[in-house]
């Protein structure tokens, strides 16, 4: 078992010092897509943590048992069984979600996020870390989805989670729901990351 | 939206939804090798490639195999397969019959296949339901698209690495800031045709 430490310090990783969107810039694609509203983007971060957390899960217990040639094979089998039980499920339990996030689903597949743990973490570490390793990067791969979510549905439909925030008579600006604006959200998010660890480092100098 | 025409649905593929500017589809790749044009032609032309004919395999695959049996929810794992497969074999038969396209083509090949535009290609595909030569004209075109897409910012950030830019800027938020600007441009297109 994983001491609370290792917890500790698994989770710090996936959702500050390492995030999976801002830092490594991997899985954007899904990100961007899905951000219009921000019920999509939790339903998305919350099925894309579920297949993260089970593939290491799977591949950190088979780990012994895969072929080293073959490895790349049996991470995307294991990816797609987990990705055809959330859409399954979403067709069963929220049709309409499921129209709105459409082909973005299957596209979870192609996530550079969940290959990349797999490959990265996953194949060499025990399988209950691997587990919360996965947990960590999709609640941090979330909350930037949230983070560009909410800007976008406030400015674009004048609501939050489909509750109307803004005033009678706003104007909602039609280019938050328009794709450019989803990468100049993101843009400015990662900079102001960039900016955090360039002045993070230049502390560390300074204190050397 | 069954009935448009294979060219139209062609043109806009390139630029009305356009994979990258309309879709997000293959960022990872477009922001990754996009740092010189030669190496962004190679790619693409190679994308280009490979998505055209897994997404012409995919057709029969769902339409002949998958669909009459019933099994529509096995899709994503058979379409990955089907291009992870098509990949390999593409490597294969390069290395054999064409040494020197393999050698500058043989990097980007095994990086295509976690590449999200080709199995996105092939899900729309499926989703609004094209025919044949609807197939083929949407291959293609996106895959032209995406081209056009990696080899304009590749000329744009060559042109970038010589001037000053904020530190936190450098990297990944300008690439995104021009991506942005070049989706915006795009949108003049818009009103030519429509197709979703």
């Amino acid at each position: 078992m994983p001491t609370k430490l290792e917890v500790k310090k698994v989770f710090n990783k996936g959702i500050y010092t390492e995030n999976p969107v801002l830092i490594q810039v991997v899985g954007i694609c899904s990100a961007l897509a899905v951000t219009n509203r921000m019920m999509n983007s939790l339903i998305m971060g919350i099925a894309l943590t579920f297949v993260t957390a089970f593939t290491s899960l799977t591949v950190s217990t088979l780990k012994s048992h895969t072929p080293k040639h073959i490895r790349m094979m049996i991470q995307v089998l294991i990816i797609s069984s987990y990705v055809i039980i959330v859409d399954i499920f979403l067709k069963a339990y929220m049709p309409e979600m499921s129209a709105a996030l459409g082909p973005y689903v299957g596209l979870i597949i192609t996530n550079c996020i969940i290959m990349g743990r797999a490959e990265g973490f996953a194949l060499s570490n025990a399988p209950t870390i691997s587990f919360l390793d996965g947990i960590g990067v999709g609640v941090g791969y979330t909350i930037v989805l949230m983070a560009i979510s909410l800007v976008r549905e406030l400015f674009g439909f004048g609501t939050i989670f489909n509750i109307a925030i803004m005033p009678e008579g706003f104007t909602s600006w039609t280019f938050m729901v328009m794709p450019p604006s989803a990468f100049f959200i993101l843009a400015c998010i990662t900079w102001f990351a960039n900016n955090q660890i360039i002045k993070k480092n230049k502390e560390g100098v300074e204190k050397k | 939206m069954i009935d448009i025409h294979p060219v139209v649905i062609f043109i806009a593929a390139i630029f009305t939804s356009n994979m990258i500017f309309s879709n997000f589809l293959g960022m990872c790749s477009f922001i990754a090798v996009s740092k010189e044009i030669p190496t962004a032609i190679g790619l693409g032309i190679a994308v280009t490639v490979v998505l055209t004919f897994t997404t012409i395999l995919n057709y029969f695959v769902y339409w002949y195999i998958l669909d009459p049996l019933g099994l529509e929810y096995l899709m994503y794992i058979v379409f990955i397969l089907v291009i992870a497969a098509y990949v390999q074999l593409l490597e294969m038969i390069l290395e054999r019959y064409l040494p020197n396209l393999y050698y500058a083509l043989g990097i980007f090949l095994p990086l295509i296949t976690v590449n999200c535009a080709i199995l996105g290609v092939s899900l729309f595909m499926v989703t609004r339901q094209y025919n044949f030569s609807q197939t083929i004209g949407f291959a293609v075109g996106s895959g032209m698209g995406w081209l056009l897409a990696i080899t304009a910012m590749a000329g744009i950030r060559s042109k970038l690495s010589n001037n000053e830019i904020p530190e936190g800027l450098r990297g990944t938020p300008i690439t995104l800031i021009i991506t942005g600007i070049m989706a915006l441009a795009f949108i003049g297109f818009s009103g030519m045709v429509q197709i979703q």
